[in-house]
């Protein structure tokens, strides 16, 4: 099985008999290290093109709007002198590229991406933990949900013994999943938050209220997360839905499927652990590549509700040109997403027997 | 599915013909600023934007109005601007964001999934590596990284070659899968054997066979690509002086229109918006089942 | 291999029937936007309690239709339009969907065309083997304990010759042969009387072919069960089988047993047939058989086999000929024999 055989070795490199070159090979034939090196990968490619595109125009607006800010005196003046400084003597264009380059590199690599323009006595980081918590609450809840609702529903409506009524009752659901996720967020807004006044329309918890375990404050928190939640979740919902519906039809057309009715199984059974098992695989290489996507309209929908995640947070520093914090979140999503990405594709090996952990 | 194909197509043209009916005046741009600050008052007059030259006369009186049926069909904003001309003017250039990233996002992507599949071995890896390295990398993100580092704003087209540009990985990824099944086919083995030329291989034996997938790519393209302009005009990282759907939503958001209670500031937008994508949608799942012929048996 | 006989049988619940299987004018349907695909067309025939039963033809002549149908496997666009499939004395046609599902397996099981695909790929072998079982228990009794299951999947796999240990694997980790025998004692885990065998060595090398209906013969000896043999290689299907049955565009045309059809074949389709199978003498080369099969959609007045027939005359082209049983325990449907009938 999948895990046992980790170690199995190229049998070009075991002819040899050379150990270090068998582990060396063993290491990269690995899975696990081959995805956590495409995962690294990710994260630099994506760092350097953010690098490099901007300076490829001889500008450093970065520069500027430090240098911008200094001028405008007031009690963070000196904080950003300094900051000017620093960043001209570590980043700015008066070092060489290479130089920049591998500096710029370096605080990567610890994650630290300096002080936020804005909020000058505070650090980036220091932002992002503040924010992320909510960030994490939301979607991981929220798309789990949906994954696993949209799943079930695609599997019943690709089934071709569901009753017909089925399929019209769950169309408003697809429909929904063609309109992005911010705009079902405005309308939803609009409804419950204006119109019907049901329920909170901006933040995370009311204002005047500290964040604290308390059932109150919980209550109060849940209800603030209602709609931003439904507005991805109702959007996520049909997508997972269409993707699952199609897989069962392609695999209700399979020769095992012919062969699982032949066996006479009960009509359960081969629902459960014959077509829906299958049909789940490609719908999770789905999730890894479409998380990008679902999580750039989260972010959105933050925006909408000014709920205090990350996408709310990058909205303010987009707002006021904070360089180092839109940098920060930015980078902070990416390495995330390609973190779970990652994840989804470790685990795939133990759902599906055909993918091996060795190579080929 | 023709039904929607043809609302499409009205949509866009309709809008074409308001787009040249007003086009932009850049000796205008002076009142940029007061249109961005907020629309604060510049002495005791609201300004109307910079490219709504029809909307001068109209300034001081007309702001915040209600629908009506012939004066204003879908009422104006804070600015005065009319917001039947906004929107039309607005359609053309979403459209036309999507399209140019879906052209040249399925153009990038088929060319490197040919190149993949036809000379295999280092350039195969490397194209692979690149798309699998690109999908995982939200293009939203960095692209709002490099707008906000180049300091100007992006008209129209160039935001949509900004999103084909990292957009191109998703196109390039389904073409290869099929071009690499499309590649063991008996007939296509025949055609090398005989002789024929690589690109004639290309062109003649695979092509037809790729055009669903082609087609159904391009469709996500767009689609995707409309998705994420109007994500970040939303965002505040669009051209100020343009009136495309998504800086509706900017400017609704800013204003709260919502709290306002100007419905039809973001209503009209939003279902212009909504026609589009379900368009799109209706389209691909047309598409889907025209390449997968099992689909046709459900609903 | 007796010839269905039309008064025979009426009386469906008889327990002491002396056939596993009958068969009665059978019609199979698909219906196409271009037109209704009659794939089977009035087709009849009676399987005896261990008997084995060739069916053969060209491809699209609507073997693996007849198969299907037989096990009620009938999938969409088809369907079964008209006649009776009587298994152990009930009808098939009629039954419930509740009931079809207890007496597949259990009474009758399939051994699918090539079974490349036919095992769930993300399941272990011994649990695909396992499922089968686990739901035929019958209501009231409990199910079986794991050990139990256990023994009996290695027994299976032992008997179709594979190691026990095979039970731990996945399909994928199997070569063609073994999942043919993997599917072989899915078939047998509830030792069904009745066995169809849709083409179970197509796509297998030629060696493994042999192996694979050996086995298949040992099988069918152990547990008395009736075969019915869908395969379009003569050759092969002569060694096994007691029985020939040639179909012809969705048509019974010739039943007999194996060495008198062989030796003495009636059908102009069947002696074609015969003719064109590359004999043990070198010199004599495979022919084939001149003309195409007529596209079932359009099928020519008359006999369907009259623009290929060698001995082709005016009646064929006007009269649709009846399946005639003929001495020898024989069947056949040509106007050629019509003075032998026995009525
Ligand atoms: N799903 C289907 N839809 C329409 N026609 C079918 C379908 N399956 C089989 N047929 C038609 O029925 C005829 C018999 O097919 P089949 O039973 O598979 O033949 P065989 O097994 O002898 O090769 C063929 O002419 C084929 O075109
Ligand atoms: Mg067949």
């Amino acid at each position: 099985m999948a895990n046992t055989t980790t170690r199995r070795v190229n049998p070009a490199l075991t002819a040899k008999p050379n150990p270090v070159v068998a582990f060396v090979g063993a290491f990269f034939g690995n899975f696990i290290v081959r995805r956590f090196l495409l995962f690294l990968l990710t994260v630099w490619v994506a760092a350097t093109v953010i690098f490099v595109l901007p300076r490829l125009t001889g500008q450093d607006p970065v520069k500027e709007k430090l240098l911008l800010e200094a001028q405008r005196g007031g009690s963070v003046q000196a904080g950003m002198n300094e900051m000017a400084q620093e960043y001209s003597a570590r980043l700015g264009l008066d070092l060489p590229l290479h130089q920049q380059y591998v500096n710029y590199l370096y605080d990567l690599s610890r994650l630290d991406f300096g002080y936020s323009i804005a909020y000058f006595p505070r650090t980036v980081n220091d932002i992002i933990v503040d924010s992320i918590i909510w960030s994490f609450g939301l979607m991981t809840v929220t798309l789990a949900l949906a994954f696993l609702i949209g799943t079930g529903a695609g599997a019943l409506l690709g089934w071709s013994r569901s009753p017909g009524w089925l399929s019209y009752a769950f169309m408003p659901f697809l429909t929904l999943s063609a309109i992005p996720q911010y705009m079902l967020g405005l309308v939803m807004m609009f409804v419950f938050a204006i119109m019907l006044n049901l329920l909170p329309f901006f933040g995370a918890y009311s204002p005047g209220n500290l964040p604290e375990w308390s059932l109150s404050f919980i209550l109060d928190m849940l209800r603030h997360a209602i709609l931003p939640a439904l507005s991805i979740l109702l959007s996520a919902v049909g997508f997972w839905a269409i993707g699952m519906r199609g897989m069962m039809v392609n695999t209700q057309g399979e020769d095992f499927m012919v062969q699982a009715d032949a066996k006479g199984l009960n009509g359960v059974r081969i629902f459960v652990r014959y077509a829906v098992r299958n049909a789940l695989l490609p719908q999770v290489t789905g999730l890894a590549i479409s998380f990008g996507t679902l999580l750039t309209g989260a972010v959105l929908v933050e925006v909408l509700f000014q709920y205090p995640g990350l996408g709310n947070t990058l909205f303010y520093a987009i707002r006021v040109s904070d360089f180092f914090q839109i940098t920060g979140i930015v980078m902070t999503i990416i390495i995330s997403l390609a973190f779970a990405t990652m994840l989804i594709d470790m685990i795939y090996p133990l759902i599906d027997p055909r993918v091996k952990y060795t190579q080929n | 599915m023709l039904g929607t194909l043809l609302v499409f197509t009205v949509i866009g043209l309709l809008g074409y013909a308001q787009l040249d009916a007003h086009t932009n005046d850049p000796s205008q741009h002076s009142r940029l600023d007061a249109f961005v600050s907020g629309g604060a008052p510049v002495g005791d007059k609201r300004l109307p934007p910079s490219w709504c030259t029809w909307c001068e006369d109209i300034a001081e009186l007309d702001a915040d109005k209600k629908p009506t049926l012939f004066q204003y069909p879908m009422g104006t904003d804070t600015q005065s601007r009319d917001l039947f001309a906004t929107n039309l003017r607005g359609i053309p250039l979403t459209l036309g964001t999507g399209l140019i990233a879906g052209l040249l996002s399925v153009g990038l992507g088929t060319v490197t999934a040919f190149i993949a599949a036809y000379y295999r071995g280092l350039p195969d890896v490397l194209i692979r590596l690149l798309t699998d390295v690109g999908i995982s990398i939200p293009g939203l993100l960095v692209l709002i990284i490099i707008r906000i580092q180049l300091g100007t704003e992006l008209v129209w087209w160039q935001l949509g070659a900004g999103l084909a540009a990292v957009g191109w990985v998703f196109s390039s990824r389904t073409v290869r899968a099929q071009v690499l099944v499309l590649r063991e086919q008996p007939y296509v083995e025949i055609a090398r054997q005989s002789g024929m030329s690589g690109l004639a291989i290309i062109f003649r034996e695979m092509m037809p066979n790729l055009i669903p997938y082609i087609t159904a790519s391009f469709v996500g393209s767009v689609a995707g690509a409309i998705l994420a302009s109007i994500g970040l005009e939303a965002l505040g990282l669009g051209d100020f002086s343009s009136p495309s759907l998504g800086m509706t939503v900017y400017w609704v958001i800013q204003f709260g229109a919502i709290t306002l209670g100007m419905w039809w500031w973001w209503l009209f937008p939003l279902i212009f918006i909504v026609i589009i994508f379900v368009s799109l949608f209706l389209i691909s799942a047309g598409l889907d089942e025209w390449s997968n012929p099992r689909l046709r048996r459900q609903v | 291999m007796v010839v269905a006989d039309q008064e025979t049988i009426t009386d469906s619940g008889s327990s002491d029937d002396e056939f596993a299987l009958r068969v009665e004018d059978l019609q199979v349907y698909y219906g196409t936007p271009r037109g209704t695909v009659k794939a089977v067309d009035g087709v009849s025939f009676n399987l005896r309690q261990g008997e084995r039963f060739a069916l053969v033809g060209e491809s699209g002549s609507g073997k693996s239709t007849l198969a299907m149908a037989i096990m009620r496997l009938t999938r969409e666009p088809g369907h079964i339009a008209g006649g009776h499939i009587y298994l152990n004395g009930r009808d098939v046609v009629e039954m419930r969907e509740r009931e079809i599902r207890d007496i597949r397996l259990r009474e009758m099981a399939l051994v699918p065309q090539g079974a490349m695909n036919s095992l769930n790929p993300v399941m272990r072998v011994g649990d695909q083997i396992i499922d089968g079982i686990l739901d035929h228990v019958p209501s009231g009794e409990s199910a079986p304990n794991k050990a139990r299951l256990n023994e009996r999947v290695h027994e299976l796999l032992e008997r179709v010759g594979l190691d026990p240990a095979v039970s731990r694997l996945h399909p994928h980790e199997l070569s063609g042969g073994m999942k043919q025998r993997v599917a072989m004692a899915i078939a047998i885990s509830l030792d069904p009387n009745i066995i169809v065998a849709d083409e179970p060595t197509s796509a297998l090398d030629v060696v493994v072919q042999r192996q694979i209906m050996q086995t298949l013969g040992r099988l069918q000896e152990g547990l008395e069960a009736a075969v019915l043999l869908v395969g379009h290689d003569m050759g092969l299907v002569a060694q096994f089988a007691d029985t020939i049955g040639v179909m012809y565009a969705g048509k019974l045309v010739e039943v007999g047993s194996v060495p008198d059809v062989f030796k003495d074949p009636r059908h102009p389709y069947t002696k074609l047939l015969i003719e064109s199978l590359p004999s043990f003498d070198i010199s004599r080369k495979f022919i084939g058989i001149p003309g195409m099969q007529p596209a079932l959609l359009n099928l020519p007045p008359g006999c369907s086999f009259n623009p290929r027939c060698p001995s082709v005359h005016d009646r064929c082209y006007r009269e649709v000929p009846e399946y005639l049983s003929i001495a020898g325990n024989r069947g056949v449907a040509c106007h050629l024999y019509e003075e032998e009938a026995i009525p």
